[in-house]
């Protein structure tokens, strides 16, 4: 059994009257991906932001590698190993695309040197195909790049968790497999990944588990293809007529 | 323009002010400190609003705030060098404390603060007589000795902080520092999220944006003998420094050099022909600059170097 | 309530409502624009020493001449916005400022050299009013009146006419009001030239209650950024509470600690809001 590497408990966040996180709990072993769902405005981006700090958590706790890391900043959380990517693309618009990176490797990643630091960036831009583009302006660079150099950016940072969110959005389904392709090559250096996702087909072929969120709860979790089944999903994607439906269909047919 | 050539440029540029006192007359002497202090005072805003791009109007705070430190240390006995640093840790750890304050505020907030630290600095000078001299000001002893004396001795002053002010940019510029503070002003958030310690970088940031100033405000109090709230904590100061970095070239190493030594000569060449009109014409030089050099002289040079 | 209390009181509000009226344009700009415009102590003084020729060249007072000199200066903001500060109104914050600086630093040479630095006063004998106790000098009174009156016209300017609706949707989301067919560029330079009428005016009248002289555009100008910040940025109802905050703040400090820690007590609240409630007492989110 792989260690635990990130235990959420009871974490809950509102702003103002709203629950947008309410008792979530969950823990994520080392090695594991791990997919998480939830109709839009379910929660999971913020639920992101509060594992990594952007928010402070309203009540409840994160424990990272046994430590307890609930009040923690993002840098913080950044240089402990855990990163994440943004659904709206975030880059240093002005700095060249192998800045952007070394970025990543210098602070976060700990580089000794900015030249260390450079070296690194540049074999993690091999890494995910944007070698040639590395003296290119970051804001110049097409939507599926500018996800891309997210990922280099994040890896750069040495995560031990990476949270992808949306890596997907505003791709066509070329762009997605290559994505996809990445992102097992990714898992493959060892790094735990959590993957926030709209497309099923990207979750259910990627996750060994999937966490299912909805009005900022914890819905469902567990394999996959269980998950998709369970009447609570249907109701929270599709309505809770439909959900009936398939449930008198499902008792018709016995 | 190459960073080997620029350095050669500047050594070149020190040692032609500190030859003036055997070159030429008291005057150009005069001028070669001015040159000299703006030079310091523009390298210093150039950490916070160059690099870090936060509009900073503090400079006048600090270089007031180390004037009248230095004054009254100086009035108490103390030897000047010992003033002058007085002026600049007293100054330094004022910026550490106002800036957990008001870094916290971003662009036009954060001006307006800083243009209200340097009102207020002023109204507690006038208040506090005891202390300050209020509004009629602070008397310094002379420092002993012949004008050309006095006029070399405040000169190699001014010319060892525009040096250490120098030293320290290129040390930031290329190291950790500059790097985070360039990330910062291109979007914070971002830079948290690489692991970058965002409020301790823009307090070093402002730290070093006020040491010097705080030197060369004791340093200038020593020199002129006299200080008073209007003109330590001179808003036309602490607006025309981030102008003359502009005019240079914000964020880079030799910028604020070339843009205060252009500024300061191109004004005392208006002032001497033009006294008049000279504020009309300092003001279109900076609406011409605003629209023609969006990036500073040194891009222009660079621009033509390329060319 | 002890005479001197009262009397403190009503100079506060007096104090306050001219206050508001020489804000409120400067915080138009700023909220609607997203720019500091340094040239609005200046508009100020100019309205004043155009309202005090008016008087000694013309005999038209200020009550009245106000109407000249609120036409002029908003032809003046007009054309400086459209034909310069446009330019570069998408840069940062330093960038805009600077330029109104330099604008500034042009204008206050021109006011120097046209009508010198001497303080000149529009001297109405208007007698006083006396109401417990209180003394009110009616000119002041007539000035706070018509002060109020044209921060009530621009609100109503602003709720209910077309181009005011237009520059109430730019100050919230300027993206949507231009997807909306409102010409951005005519709605900023309507305020600008808004805001300088305002400042314009409100010199005119202070003209009557203060000495004009150009040493003192900083001194307003500074005051404008104080009553922004308490009160909230592109509001009028913002700069009518930063105003008289502002107003009473200094009457009382003044009373109790003197006249330059008056103007100490406001800038000292100004800083303890943008480290509170940077948004202000009205509680509007500005620009960053």
């Amino acid at each position: 059994m792989s260690d635990i590497l990130l235990s959420v408990e009871n974490l809950s966040r509102n702003f103002g009257g709203i629950q947008a996180v309410r008792n979530v709990n969950f823990t994520l072993a080392e090695g594991e991906i791990v997919g998480l769902i939830g109709p839009n405005g379910a929660g999971k981006t913020t639920l992101v932001n509060l594992i990594t700090g952007v928010f402070p958590a309203s009540s409840g706790s994160v424990f990272f590698r046994g430590e307890d890391v609930t009040r923690q900043r993002p840098f913080q959380a950044a240089r402990r190993g855990i990163a994440r990517t943004f659904q709206i693309v975030q880059p240093f618009p002005a700095m060249t695309v192998l800045e952007n990176v070394t970025a990543g490797s210098l602070f976060a990643g700990a580089a000794s040197s900015r030249a260390q630091a450079e070296a690194e960036a540049m074999a993690h831009l091999e890494f995910v195909g944007l070698g040639a583009d590395a003296r290119r302006p970051a804001a110049s660079l097409t939507l599926p790049s500018r996800k891309r150099l997210e990922l280099a950016k994040s890896l750069a940072m040495k995560p031990r968790v990476l949270m992808l969110d949306e890596v997907n959005a505003g791709l066509n389904t070329s762009e997605i497999d290559q994505a996809l392709a990445l992102i097992r090559a990714i898992a493959a250096r060892g790094i735990t990944i959590i993957l926030i996702e709209h497309l099923m087909k990207v979750v259910l072929s990627l996750s060994q588990r999937i966490l299912v969120l909805h009005h900022g709860e914890l819905i469902s979790s567990g394999d996959p293809q269980d998950v998709v089944k369970d009447p609570k999903v249907i109701e929270a994607y599709l309505g809770s007529r439909f959900a009936e439906r398939q449930k008198q269909l499902a008792g018709a047919a016995s | 323009m190459k960073q080997r050539t620029g350095l050669i440029l500047f050594l070149l540029w020190v040692l032609v002010l500190a030859a003036m006192p055997w070159m030429a007359s008291n005057y150009a002497v005069k001028i070669a400190t001015f040159l000299a202090m703006y030079g310091t005072l523009a390298l210093s805003w150039n950490f916070i609003g160059g690099y870090t791009g936060y509009p900073s109007f503090a400079t006048a705070a600090f270089v007031g705030l180390g004037a009248y430190t230095g004054a009254i240390a100086q009035n108490a006995g103390w030897m000047l060098p010992a003033a002058w640093l007085a002026g600049a840790i007293v100054t330094a750890t004022f910026a550490a404390l106002l800036g957990l304050v008001i870094l916290r505020m971003k662009g036009h907030y954060f001006a307006i603060g800083s243009i209200a630290i340097v009102e207020v600095l002023s109204l507690v000078a006038s208040s506090w007589s005891g202390m300050t001299g209020g509004g009629e000001g602070l008397n310094v002893k002379f420092l002993p000795g012949g004008p050309e004396y006095i006029g070399r001795v405040f000169l190699y002053t001014m010319l060892t902080l525009m040096v250490a002010a120098f030293i320290a940019t290129v040390l930031v510029d290329r190291g950790r520092l500059g790097f985070g503070l360039r990330c910062i002003q291109q979007n914070e958030d971002a830079a948290d999220m690489v692991g970058i310690d965002v409020t301790r970088y823009k307090i070093y940031a402002f730290v070093l944006s006020a040491v010097f100033c705080g030197a060369v405000g004791a340093a200038y109090a020593s020199w002129v003998a006299y200080i008073s709230p209007g003109d330590s904590f001179s808003i036309l100061l602490t607006l025309k420094v981030p102008v003359m970095v502009l005019l240079g070239g914000p964020g880079t190493v030799f910028g604020p050099v070339l843009g205060s030594a252009a500024f300061v000569l191109m004004e005392e060449t208006i002032w001497a022909k033009f006294l008049d009109y000279h504020q009309a014409i300092l003001g279109l030089v900076i609406v011409l600059l605003i629209f023609f050099l969006p990036g500073g002289l040194l891009r222009l040079l660079s621009r033509k170097a390329a060319a | 309530m002890s005479a001197l209390y009262a009397q403190t009181l009503a100079n506060g509000l007096m104090l306050g409502a001219l206050y508001a009226c020489i804000a409120v344009g400067f915080s138009l700009v700023w909220g609607v624009l997203n720019v500091i415009n340094m040239l609005h102590g200046s508009f100020i003084i100019l309205g004043g020493y155009l309202a005090y020729f008016a008087w000694t060249h013309f005999q038209v007072p200020p009550f009245v001449s106000i109407f000249g000199v609120a036409a002029l200066l908003y032809l003046l903001g007009y054309l400086i916005q459209y034909g310069l500060i446009n330019r570069v109104i998408a840069r940062p914050v330093l960038t805009t400022l600077t330029l109104t600086f330099g604008l500034d630093m042009i204008l206050y040479n021109f006011m120097n050299l046209a009508f010198t630095a001497t303080p000149r006063r529009v001297t109405l004998d208007l007698g006083r009013l006396e109401i417990a106790g209180v003394t009110l000098p009616m000119d002041r009174v007539w000035a706070m009146l018509l002060a109020l009156a044209m921060t009530a016209m621009l609100f109503a300017v602003l709720r209910s006419s077309r181009i005011g609706r237009a520059i109430v949707a730019v100050r919230m989301d300027r993206d949507a009001a231009a997807l909306m067919g409102v010409r951005v560029n005519k709605v900023y330079a309507v305020t600008f030239g808004l805001g300088a009428l305002m400042a314009g005016a409100c010199g005119a009248l202070l003209s009557s209650v203060f000495p004009i002289t150009t040493s003192v555009t900083g001194l307003f100008l500074g005051k404008a950024f104080v009553i922004c910040v308490i009160g909230g940025l592109g509001t009028v109802p913002g700069a009518l509470v930063g105003g008289l905050a502002l107003g009473l703040v200094e009457s009382f400090a003044g009373q109790w600690f003197g006249p330059v820690n008056a103007i100490l007590a406001g800038f000292l609240l100004m800083l303890v809001l943008l480290v509170v409630r940077p948004t202000g007492l009205m509680g509007r989110k500005g620009y960053e």
